[in-house]
C-alpha cells in the first residue's frame, strides 16, 4: 500500500509539514483562521539537530504494536490504515508505550492522535506530502516486509 | 475441519480468534466464558465508573465480532473441566465440548487474604470485571466513606474511577509505597503526593488485623470507619483447568514460544499464563492486556497450522494514569542508571551490558515507545547516540542507516 515516506537528506526542516497536518485536521477552511495565534499539535513532527532534519508520523506498521496493545478496541487497521476511534479511546497512553517510532500523541482532547493518512479529512490525500516544498517526504508504494 | 474451542472471552480469546482466523477462515471456533457480556474491555472497568466511557464504548470489539469471524460464543457458562484424552470440555451443565485445539485463556480471579471479622462486612467488593464494577457502583453514594485495600494498579484505579462520586477514600497496603510492582520510591513519592492532593488517604506498611461491620482496625491500631471496602490485594491466575487436566503449572500455566501447554492441542495465553520476560530472563506472569493479546494472537496462529512468529519479545510495561497524572515504565530496574526529575516530571532510565534494561516516565510521557523498543529489540546503546537517547526519546539518537530504514525502509 501507498504510505509517506521522509529522506532526511532533503528535509529543510522547514517545519511546514506540520502546519499543513495541523491545518487538514482542523476542519477550518481557511488557513489563516486555522492557525493563526494557536498552538498545533500536528499528527507529524520534525526532528532536528544542528544541520539534521526529518519529519516522523506513523508508519502504518504491518504488524502494530500499538493496534495489537490497544486497550480499548480504539485503535484498528482499516484498509491498511492504522485508524483511531476517539469516541472508544479512553487515552490511556498504552499506544503511546508501545510504538517504536513515538508516532502517537496525546492530544487536546484526551485521546490519543496520529497520522491518517488524510483519510478522514477533506483532504482525501496527505496534506503534508503536497505541503512539503522539497519532496522530502512522499507518498508512494514501496513494498511490504513479508 | 479443525474445530477450535477458547476458554475466556478477553483480550487472549479475542487475539487468538484474530490469530486463527489469519490462517484459517473455516475451522468453527466456540468461545466459552462465564461472564454474560459480549467482549468488553476489563481496564475500561475504571473508566465506565468515572464516566469516560460506556457499556456500548468498552466493547473491545464490534458488535458483529462473533458473526463475523465465525464465532459460536457460550456466554454465561462455566467450563468445569477439560478431558485432553478425549479432546473435551466439560462445562458445570454437563453439556460437552468437542474441541481439537483449545485455549485456555482464564484470566485471574481477586485474592482474598483471609481477616478476622470480614464475614461481618456486607458491603464488600472486587474490581476485577464489569459485573463486579457495576455491584460497586450500585452501592456508592455521595455520602461513602471508601476502604481499599491494595495500593496497587486495581486498587488506585478504581480509586480514580469512583472518586467524584463518594465522600471519603482511604487506601491501606502492606508495601511501604503505592504501586510497588512498577514504580521505584521516589516515583511512588511523587504520584502519593498527587493522589493526596485529590482527597485520597493512604496508610502504608499498615494492614487490616480486624474488620467489624462498618470500620477496620489496623494492624498499626488505627480505625479507619467505612461503609463500601473494597478488595484489590492482588490477584491468583486461573490454573485449575490445566493443572487439573495434569498440565504443568507453576505460579502460572507453563507454556512454550508458541504458548503451548504440556498438554497435547492445549495452549494457554493472557493472566493465567506465564510469559518468558526478556529483561530478567525468567518465566513469569505477565498480566498486561497487550502481552495477553499478543500471546493468543501467537497461539491461534499456531493451533490452525500457521506459520507464525514465536512470542519472544515479552517484556513487564504498564501506561497508567491518575487525575490527569501519566506514568509509562517498561522493562526491569537493574544495572546502572540515569535520573532527571523537575516537579511532576519524572525519569529514571536503567541499563546494563550495553542494553536499555528499563524506564520510568512520570509526566512527560511523549514518544516512550522509543524506549520500549530499545529494551524489546535489545539495542545495542553503543550503537546510538546516549546523550541524546537520555535526553528524550528521539529517532535521533540513531545512526543515519537505522533512521533511512526506518523512516524509508518497507513497513515492518
Amino acid at each position: 500500500m501507498k504510505r509517506i515516506y521522509v529522506n532526511e537528506k532533503w528535509c529543510l526542516g522547514c517545519h511546514l509539514c506540520e502546519y499543513y497536518c495541523a491545518f487538514a485536521n482542523s476542519g477550518e477552511d481557511n488557513m489563516a483562521k486555522a492557525l493563526k495565534d494557536v498552538v498545533i499539535h500536528p499528527r507529524i513532527r520534525i526532528e532536528q539537530q544542528g544541520n539534521v532534519s526529518f519529519a516522523v508520523s506513523c508508519r502504518h506498521c504491518q504488524e502494530p504494536l500499538c493496534v495489537k496493545g490497544c486497550i480499548s478496541g480504539a485503535l484498528t487497521v482499516q484498509n491498511g490504515v492504522i485508524s483511531i476511534d476517539s469516541e472508544k479511546c479512553v487515552g490511556c497512553y498504552t499506544c503511546i508505550l508501545s510504538c517504536p517510532y513515538g508516532a502517537i500523541m496525546p492530544s487536546d482532547t484526551g485521546a490519543v492522535q496520529k497520522c491518517e493518512l488524510c483519510t478522514k479529512n477533506k483532504e482525501g490525500q496527505p496534506a503534508c506530502v503536497k505541503g512539503c516544498p522539497n519532496k522530502a517526504i512522499v507518498f508512494e508504494e514501496r513494498g511490504e516486509v513479508q | 475441519m479443525t474445530r477450535y474451542a477458547i476458554i475466556g472471552n478477553s483480550a487472549a480469546a479475542v487475539g487468538c480468534v484474530e490469530g486463527i482466523r489469519q490462517v484459517d477462515r473455516q475451522g468453527p471456533i466456540t468461545v466459552i466464558s462465564d461472564e454474560p457480556h459480549h467482549t468488553y474491555s476489563r481496564p475500561l472497568i475504571s473508566y465506565l465508573l468515572e464516566g469516560k466511557t460506556d457499556r456500548v464504548r468498552m466493547q473491545y470489539r464490534g458488535a458483529d465480532f462473533y458473526e463475523k469471524n465465525g464465532v459460536t460464543p457460550l456466554l454465561g457458562k462455566r467450563a468445569a473441566s477439560i478431558d485432553p484424552e478425549k479432546k473435551t470440555i466439560i462445562l458445570t451443565s454437563g453439556e460437552k465440548i468437542p474441541y481439537d485445539k483449545l485455549l485456555v485463556a482464564a484470566g485471574s480471579r481477586p485474592f482474598l487474604p483471609p481477616t478476622e471479622g470480614q464475614e461481618t462486612v456486607t458491603k464488600v467488593f472486587t474490581f476485577m470485571n464489569l459485573d463486579s464494577a457495576l455491584a460497586l457502583e450500585q452501592a456508592l453514594t455521595p455520602e461513602s466513606r471508601v476502604l481499599i485495600v491494595g495500593a496497587g494498579l486495581i486498587g488506585l484505579k478504581c480509586a480514580e474511577g469512583i472518586a467524584h462520586r463518594v465522600n471519603t477514600i482511604t487506601v491501606v497496603d502492606m508495601a511501604d509505597r503505592i504501586l510497588p510492582s512498577i514504580l521505584d520510591e521516589a516515583g511512588s513519592k511523587l504520584v502519593q503526593t498527587h493522589l493526596e492532593e485529590k482527597g485520597l488517604t493512604f496508610h502504608l506498611s499498615d494492614c487490616v488485623a480486624k474488620f467489624e461491620p462498618d470500620a477496620a482496625t489496623l494492624k498499626s491500631g488505627q480505625r479507619v470507619p467505612f461503609d463500601i471496602l473494597v478488595m484489590a490485594v492482588g490477584v491468583r491466575p486461573n490454573t485449575s483447568l490445566i493443572a487439573d487436566a495434569g498440565g504443568q503449572v507453576r505460579r502460572g500455566v507453563v507454556t512454550d514460544e508458541f504458548c503451548r501447554t504440556s498438554l497435547p492441542d492445549v495452549y494457554a495465553a493472557g493472566d493465567c499464563a506465564q510469559s518468558f520476560d526478556i529483561t530478567t530472563g525468567q518465566e513469569r506472569v505477565l498480566a498486561l492486556l497487550p502481552n495477553a493479546y499478543m500471546q493468543g494472537e501467537t497461539a491461534g496462529i499456531h493451533m490452525a497450522g500457521g506459520e507464525g512468529k514465536p512470542y519472544d519479545r515479552a517484556i513487564p510495561m504498564n501506561a497508567i494514569g491518575f487525575f490527569g497524572l501519566h506514568i509509562i515504565t517498561a522493562g526491569s530496574y537493574q544495572g546502572e542508571e540515569v535520573l532527571m526529575q523537575k516537579g511532576n516530571t519524572y525519569k529514571r532510565l536503567f541499563y546494563q551490558d550495553d542494553r536499555l534494561k528499563g524506564y520510568i516516565l512520570i509526566g512527560n510521557v511523549e514518544r516512550a515507545g522509543i524506549y520500549t523498543s530499545l529494551i524489546r529489540e535489545q539495542t545495542p546503546l553503543s550503537s546510538i547516540d546516549f546523550d541524546l537517547i537520555c535526553e528524550k526519546p528521539q529517532l535521533m539518537a540513531f545512526s543515519k542507516r537505522a533512521r533511512a530504514k526506518a523512516l524509508s525502509g518497507a513497513a515492518g
